[in-house]
């Protein structure tokens, strides 16, 4: 019961990780029709900035300063590359964004190395959170970690839930609510959705458009490496960090295609389908036997049958996407079938 | 009986297609002496790569060039082609199977064929960006499938074969290389062939109007989607081809035969060949080979370099070096040439200097930060440079800031007199068309 919440937290925080890297990718997508395909690598270069950085200011003000530089490094690409391929059409806008992940990559190699970095949790969140101790058939939580003497107690189970994973969850809804805000409860964010529809009306009013798309650009980069910050210290930062691309792109497509709700949902959801299957060691071949069939390494697809759930759980999410598309192509959230 | 008479038989006259004999003549006869000018094993592994990757490049140029599809995750096909051949050539050592071995290949385009039918079906159900997404999707849940289906993928150790097996023809056993490469060329050559007879047909020239306008292509009765099905099939077929050879070739298939950097690879270098024409995917093959074998053994930063040339290639050339090389032939077939001559030496000198700037500084970083092999000095084209010492870096952030200056100066008068001529040309076709 207490690993499953925990499961669930961590599902949880996963996904909201996911959504604050999906969101930035989202925002991107339906205002300008771009897939910045080195979204994730920008989410890796947060995460290299913010070690550094944190080795001269300090994490908290690293924690700010990373996503804005990264937010220049964007705005800089779009105003000098992505400007340029977008009078080709979005094949080369993709395209140039695809090139930009493989020298990204290979930048951030070249100047922290091929190895791990060692960026370490700052001391506010360093240990747990909160701590659900579980004695005799009741469930409490305390605050931190609980005293050792409660934990070796017999019959009493301790589960942990980390600071940093709180803290991400923290984050990514503090994000939230100012994306939110921002974009309904500000003028900038009136022009941001309205230059979404009606760029030539909104650009006949005075605005300059291709400058909001620029900030646009630069925002949703912002937003990936303010994941990337958070993601560094709870994860490793390793240049293989930018892996997590797929999966943001997968989580989009599900979620529907430039919906910001649709992101949300299914960030959620793919966080929680990365996560809980992890602890599940049951195979097809269990759920066989439950039903009365007797299957052995003769059987036919046995190979296939005998992959655990928790070996499976790397490609649920693409599964998730490949069913979505045949049931409902537009995704959760979506509103065109494209 | 009808009204209209028959023509004279004798006035009847198709020309022969000098132009088309004359292309594909020589591309045959390329292929038959190339072996015999690049006489050494390591030319004769990169010619048979380079008739691999040339396969491999066309077909994937059917969805990018001529579908306007960017597929992602496309060397699931050319890689599973690679495990069924592979497979089945074990079969046919075990004795359990009676095939030839040079119709191997077949076997791995057929797998490539039915598994573009089978994720093609959920693919293609979108075009455009959302496609892009779905295939780096497919091309993620293949590759996780690879490491959890060690039985068919062979995990890390891949799975190995013999191809000196089965019955032999005229004593051609493919154990030399050489044999090997003929029957590569061979194929290439069909396959070639067929892709570019696949240009000329009704499926052909839809798949062009389903790229450059769908909706008018469904307005006339056509059904996009099925398009796009049937030309992602066709091209998963000449993958599966490609990587049947490519089992053939290695002996051995890996699990990154399915890997995201191969796809990427297809798609890079199609792209730097030229999409737009059907002959670029053909540079491509041949550059990503060189590019692979030589240019990853002479520097570590191959990477940066490529995606850096690639990018520069989208916003600048986004038709490729394909594209490159016909404007210079437009512009020398209205015999403007010449006068760009000196100008392409300036441009090449200064260009030059840049990337020796450019080049010694990455390298210098690269053997700082990756070659922790020890030693003080290394060797950048020759020069010897202390990475440690604070000269080197000087000269060589002098040398690339000369090499900026001289190839910007180059570069806008270039430029300048480029428009000019391609206008002067612009102006000549129109006086033709006007008269």
């Amino acid at each position: 019961m207490d690993q499953l919440l925990i499961n669930l937290l961590n599902g949880v925080s996963s996904g909201l990780l996911l959504f604050m890297l999906s969101s930035g990718l989202t925002l991107i997508f339906s205002m300008m029709g771009v897939l910045n395909f080195a979204h994730a690598s920008f989410y890796m270069v947060g995460a290299y900035f913010a070690y550094t950085l944190t080795n001269i200011v300090g994490f908290w003000p690293a924690l700010v300063l990373s996503p804005i530089l990264v937010a220049l490094l964007g705005a800089g690409f779009e105003r000098t590359a992505l400007r340029r391929a977008h009078k080709f059409g979005h094949v080369p806008e993709l395209l140039i964004t695809f090139g930009l992940s493989y020298v990204i990559l290979e930048v951030v190699q070249l100047i922290w190395g091929r190895a791990a970095v060692p960026f370490a949790t700052p001391a506010a969140l360093d240990g747990p959170a909160f701590t659900l101790v579980q004695q005799g058939g009741g469930l409490s939580v305390r605050l931190g970690a609980a005293p050792a003497e409660l934990c070796s107690t017999a019959g009493a189970l301790c589960s942990r839930f980390p600071m940093t994973r709180a803290f991400m969850m923290f984050i990514a809804l503090l994000m939230l609510v100012a994306l939110w805000l921002m974009l309904t409860r500000t003028r900038v964010g009136l022009v941001i959705q309205a230059s979404l529809t009606h760029p030539e009306m909104v650009e006949s009013l005075g605005h300059n458009v291709p400058r909001v798309f620029m900030l646009v650009f630069g925002s949703g980069c912002a937003l990936a490496a303010l994941a990337g910050v958070v993601g560094g210290i709870t994860f490793v930062t390793e240049p293989n960090m930018s892996a997590v691309g797929p999966i943001v792109f997968a989580v989009i497509v599900i979620g529907g295609m430039g919906s910001l709700a649709g992101a949300f949902i299914g960030s959620i959801l793919v966080g929680l389908l990365q996560t809980m299957p992890l602890t599940v060691d049951k195979s097809l071949i269990d759920a066989a036997r439950n039903i009365g069939w007797a299957v052995g390494p003769d059987s036919a697809f046995y190979p296939f049958l005998k992959i655990t759930l928790a070996q499976a759980a790397p490609i649920l999410p693409y599964l998730l996407l490949v069913l979505m598309l045949i049931f409902r192509p537009k995704g959760l959230m979506g509103t065109r079938e494209g | 009986m009808s009204a209209r008479a028959e023509p004279f038989v004798g006035l009847r006259f198709t020309p022969h297609n000098v132009g088309r004999w004359v292309v594909w003549g020589g591309f045959a006869i390329l292929l038959l002496i190339a072996p015999l000018l690049f006489r050494s094993g390591l030319a004769h592994t990169m010619l048979s790569q380079m008739g691999i990757a040339v396969i491999a490049c066309l077909a994937y140029n059917i969805l990018l060039g001529q579908g306007g599809m960017l597929s992602f995750g496309h060397a699931v096909y050319s890689g599973l082609g690679s495990y069924l051949t592979i497979h089945t050539l074990n079969l046919v050592s075990a004795g359990q199977l009676a095939l030839p071995v040079s119709l191997l290949p077949l076997v791995g385009g057929l797998a490539g064929l039915f598994f573009a039918a089978l994720f093609g079906y959920v693919t293609t159900r979108k075009a455009g960006t959302p496609f892009a997404m779905i295939t780096l999707g497919l091309g993620e849940l293949v590759w996780s499938m690879s490491l959890m289906l060690p039985e068919f993928f062979g995990g890390e150790g891949g799975i190995s074969g013999n191809r000196v097996t089965g019955s032999r023809f005229a004593g051609i056993t493919f154990g030399p290389q050489i044999q090997l490469y003929y029957l590569i060329a061979v194929y290439c050559f069909v396959s070639t062939a067929a892709m570019f007879a696949l240009t000329r047909t009704p499926l052909g020239r839809m798949l062009n109007a389903v790229r450059d306008n769908p909706e008018r292509v469904e307005f006339i009765g056509y059904d996009t989607q099925h398009v796009r099905f049937v030309s992602f099939t066709i091209s998963g077929f000449f993958m599966g081809i490609a990587g049947g050879l490519g089992a053939l070739n290695f002996e051995i298939v890996t699990a990154e035969v399915v890997g995201a950097g191969r796809s990427g690879g297809y798609l890079l270098f199609t792209f730097l060949g030229g999409a737009t024409t059907f002959f670029g995917p053909i540079i491509g093959g041949v550059l990503l080979v060189l590019a692979v074998v030589l240019l990853s053994e002479l520097t570590k930063a191959w990477l940066l370099y490529l995606g850096l040339i690639f990018m520069f290639m989208v916003m600048y050339a986004p038709g490729g070096l394909a594209s490159l090389i016909l404007m210079n032939l437009r512009v020398a077939a209205y015999g403007r040439l010449r006068e760009l001559g000196w100008r392409y030496a300036a441009l090449a000198a200064s260009a030059l200097v840049l990337l020796s700037g450019a080049g010694a500084v990455i390298e210098m970083v690269y053997f700082l930060q990756v070659d922790v092999t020890g030693g003080d000095t290394m060797r950048f084209a020759g020069v010897p440079l202390a990475p440690r010492g604070a000269a080197s870096w000087v000269g060589a952030a002098v040398v690339l800031a000369a090499g900026i200056a001289l190839f910007e100066a180059a570069r806008r008068r270039f430029v300048r007199h480029w428009n000019g001529v391609q206008e002067d040309i612009e102006r000549e076709l129109r006086r033709r068309a006007g008269l």
